[in-house]
């Protein structure tokens, strides 16, 4: 009787956790379907290769080039700021602050990816647009320049604690040899702790672009609703992701070619992110035991 | 200057950069909440928590939003809780080491890189439209449930990882089975971590806007859901509705509710570190 | 730990007790109220209005729940032919495919006119160089042959500046789109696509007022909500300029841009009393609430004999 129970039970724990592969099922299938619907109608050459996305138009374009440099762009941006700053911070908390110091400032650095993203957005559009437009004359109320530098800040703690996790991980060892020939703090850090974390630190950096690439309402509030083939930073733009908010704020007939963009748009947000992620799990998987 | 000093100096210009960087994103935040606080402090009081939406900003208030977020956080609770745990039981109690497991771990972590959104858009097609359920709390619910099953998953096996098997060993001895093991001992064992990571994801699942958007989340609901079956709106997007009225009244009531939603963000934050540094100390 | 859930589970239930008491109180007036639900979708012009009326409505009617969508005129019409709304708010008569589809699915229906709109034409407090357009120009400047052609200033007239034109507008689904590009391009539904184009007019707004050279249009009532925001430019009508105002568009002066806004009614819809009291209520007030919201509103004899053709419809389809 009681190894029915123990048997029943197990059965059922089983069955939630086989509900995460239902669940990775649903999405691509989702996906996959409405997309492959969406594909029988338009080519993938055009899909690839038109510079214009005007699909609720009366002279429809289904290139997807304008919403993803949109995308790109404003990754990119974000990037450029979390990057240099994540990293000193991690390098900085590592091998220069006092214990004390890094455990009241990890937490604190961790709020800032706990603030919900609309409030960032509302940054973004009331305080820091307006602040770039007295530096730079010319600057659209919608960019992807203050959008960027806003997705940069939140992600700050991605590439500042998984590095210092990283650099933690690396033995004393190496760092007292490399003082014991003189060196100084940064040099052994640039030179010797950086190179031996570098796979960690490689992983926090993919994660922390499939972050930015994936963000919906801080581009959504701040870097405008128009999809253009671009690298100028300080005109309106649409990201991916903004696209699908402004179709699915309107609406959009079930069934529809229109319907069918968003999920065209969906699945190669999914196909990045998912390559991102794998390659960061390989790589960490990869390198994990190195130093043991 | 000799090479040795030109490296002290760089040495030390880097300690002074770290620290810059280190206080600068705390800084702006800082900023950030101080102009979100002179924005919109003075709105706060009570007839703006009871009012609903309205056209004219100063009678505008959050009451169907709070409702609504205070519906998903439930229901969200309900749903994600028992499933995110069980799962995370199995996989690190019963989980043999084979390539199954190995897959199920693959998956999950997997499933957390993926973008919010594109939870909302499986919500839309499966609760939505396949299974009727209609742009409701409830199909928001189960949306927000799929997007923070991996943290709590994650979660758990954490703090069960952490339970030493001395434990397990013991309560085996007395003859204890598998399941009554895990029910009186490891589970309260972890139960603080657990519950750590819960808060943290529905903390998460609070602050969500873009799924609820895609799954049909309305602006303009008049009233708070009275069931699972109703439509909503929820505190991320009445901010996100209101930021998109350029009048300064509205502005301000954009602001007041953000202070609202991060006072309720951070206190849940504030209760989950609260818990994982007790549960912590128990093992020290 | 267990404090605290009990705090918590006592705050939610504290607060739904407070909803609970707001509406017992108003109950305790002697009159019987209404219940039900009504559904409202469609146009974003037509949406101040709607939102003024439900407001008002929820003094006399507080029981009954009123929502209100703005997925654009074509959206709204798409949801109401499939029976999902009870009223769809429109900024241009249905179409004949919108009529068909609503035939398909055997939805009858009554169209009210609620008031009048003059599409506005605006750019940013910074443009000093327009000072009037004329259609020939605002057709140059939207008509698709201009998609990744007409991109600067100075080639709709040499004095104005080398910049680039940043253009907003609605999207495809409002019926304020299709109104436009009817009267300028001459096809409704015909524009180019390198636009920003949002449904939701407030964007809008920010895109202009936070641009320089920027240039957009629509419904009246939000330039009324922002004019210290916007620019109005008037329309040259073949003999004047003239801007949107009361006068000009009650008397028709300002041509092509002006029109009527709508709201359509489902006939099953009226079987219900909370609509038909809604719908009166909204041909009571459209008057006054339009002019608070900044539309044009009806002659009076208009309102009459719209509540003529409702009474009529309602007792049709008892």
């Amino acid at each position: 009787m009681r190894k029915i129970k123990e048997l029943v039970i197990e059965k059922s724990l089983l069955t939630s956790a086989l509900i995460t592969i239902a669940i990775t099922f649903g999405i691509i299938s989702v996906l996959a379907i409405e997309a492959f619907r969406f594909f029988s109608e338009v080519s993938i050459f055009d899909f690839f290769t038109d510079t214009q996305w005007t699909p609720l138009f009366t002279d429809k374009h289904y290139g997807i080039l304008p919403l993803l440099t949109g995308t790109l762009l404003t990754s990119f941006i974000a990037i450029s700021v979390a990057l240099p700053i994540g990293l000193s911070i991690s390098i900085y908390l590592s091998e220069y602050a006092p214990k004390s110091f890094r455990r009241t400032i990890k937490p604190l650095l961790e709020l800032l990816a706990a603030v919900p993203t609309v409030v960032y957005g509302f940054f973004a559009l009331i305080v820091v647009t307006p602040f770039l437009q007295e530096i730079i004359p010319n600057l659209s109320g919608f960019n992807s320049l203050s959008a960027g530098i806003v997705m940069g800040i939140m992600i700050i703690p991605y590439v500042s604690s998984l590095s210092e996790d990283a650099l933690h991980a690396v033995p004393g060892d190496l760092r007292e040899a490399s003082f014991g020939m003189g060196a100084t703090r940064l040099q052994t850090a640039f030179k010797v702790v950086v190179p031996a974390a570098s796979s960690g630190i490689i992983v926090s950096i993919i994660l922390a672009i499939s972050r930015a690439i994936g963000e919906t309402m801080i581009v959504a509030i701040a870097a405008g609703q128009q999809p253009r083939l671009t690298l100028d930073p300080t005109v309106p733009i649409e990201t991916i992701t903004a696209f699908i908010v402004q179709v699915s704020l309107g609406d959009v007939q079930h069934g529809s070619i229109e319907y069918r963009t968003i999920f065209a748009a969906g699945i190669t947000l999914f196909v990045f992110t998912f390559l991102l992620n794998t390659l960061s799990y390989r790589i960490r998987k990869k390198y994990q035991e190195k130093y043991e | 200057m000799n090479s040795i000093q030109k490296n002290r100096l760089k040495d030390q210009l880097f300690k002074v950069w770290g620290i810059v960087c280190t206080l600068i994103g705390l800084i702006l935040l800082v900023i950030f909440i101080g102009d979100i606080l002179v924005d919109g402090l003075q709105r706060i009081d009570w007839s703006f928590i009871t009012s609903l939406p309205s056209r004219k900003a100063e009678k505008s208030g959050i009451y169907t939003a709070l409702m609504g977020s205070i519906w998903i956080l439930l229901l969200t609770t309900i749903i994600a809780f028992p499933v995110g745990v069980a799962a995370g039981v199995y996989l690190e109690e019963y989980g043999k080491n084979n390539r199954f497991s190995a897959l199920l771990e693959i998956n999950i972590s997997n499933l957390a890189g993926v973008p919010s959104i594109i939870y909302g858009l499986l919500g839309l097609e499966v609760f939505v439209r396949i299974m009727n359920l209609g742009a409701s709390v409830l199909a928001g619910s189960l949306t927000l449930s799929l997007l923070i099953l991996p943290i709590i998953i994650v979660a758990t096996r954490e703090s069960i990882k952490a339970v030493p098997n001395s434990i397990r060993d013991a309560s085996y001895a007395l003859g204890a089975s598998k399941w009554q093991t895990i029910w009186n001992q490891v589970l309260p064992a972890s139960g603080g971590g657990i519950l750590t990571g819960v808060i943290l994801a529905l903390s998460r699942a609070v602050g969500e806007t873009a799924p609820l958007i895609v799954v049909g989340a309305l602006a303009y609901v008049p009233f708070a859901p009275s069931n699972p079956l109703d439509e909503f709106s929820v505190l991320p997007i009445q901010i996100f509705n209101w930021i998109s009225r350029p009048q300064a009244g509205f502005i301000e009531n954009a602001a007041a509710a953000i202070i609202i939603l991060l006072f309720i963000t951070f206190i849940m934050n504030g209760i989950a570190v609260y818990f994982r540094n007790k549960w912590q100390k128990k093992w020290k | 730990m267990k404090k605290i859930v009990l705090i918590i589970s006592l705050a939610i239930v504290a607060i739904s007790c407070g909803e609970k008491k707001a509406e017992k109180s108003i109950d305790n007036n002697d009159t019987t109220f209404l219940e039900g639900t009504i559904k409202v979708d469609g146009s974003s012009t037509v949406f101040p209005i709607t939102e003024a009326v439900a407001e008002e409505f929820r003094t006399v009617e507080p029981k009954v729940k009123v929502t209100i969508g703005v997925s654009g005129t074509g959206g709204g019409f798409k949801k109401f032919s499939r029976g999902e709304t009870n009223i769809s708010d429109a900024s241009r008569p249905i179409k004949d495919k919108e009529i068909a589809a609503c035939k398909e699915n055997n939805i009858n229906y009554i169209e009210l006119e609620v008031a009048y709109d003059g599409l506005a034409v605006l750019v940013n407090p910074e443009n000093d160089w327009v000072d009037n357009f004329t259609v020939e120009e605002l057709n140059k400047i939207w008509e698709p042959a201009a998609q990744g052609v007409i991109m600067k200033w100075n080639q709709i007239r040499p004095e104005w500046p080398n910049e680039e034109i940043h253009l907003f507008g609605p999207g495809v689904a409002s019926g304020t789109y299709d109104y436009f590009t009817e009267a300028i391009v001459g096809k409704s539904g015909s524009s180019r696509g390198d636009f920003t184009a949002s449904e939701d007019d407030h964007v809008l707004v920010q895109g202009i007022a936070g641009d320089k050279y920027s240039l957009g249009f629509f419904g009246l009532a939000y330039y009324a909500e922002n004019k210290d925001k916007l620019i109005l430019i008037g329309v040259n009508n073949g003999e004047e300029v003239v801007k949107p105002t009361l006068e000009t568009v009650s008397n028709g002066s300002y041509r092509p841009l002006s029109r009527p806004l709508f709201i359509y009614v489902n006939s099953t819809s009226v079987k219900s009393k909370e609509v038909v009291e809604f719908v009166n209520f909204y041909l009571d007030n459209a008057g006054e609430l339009s002019k608070d919201v900044g539309y044009i509103p009806l002659p009076a004899e208009n309102y009459a004999k719209q509540h003529e053709n409702f009474k009529a419809f309602v007792e049709s389809n008892k």
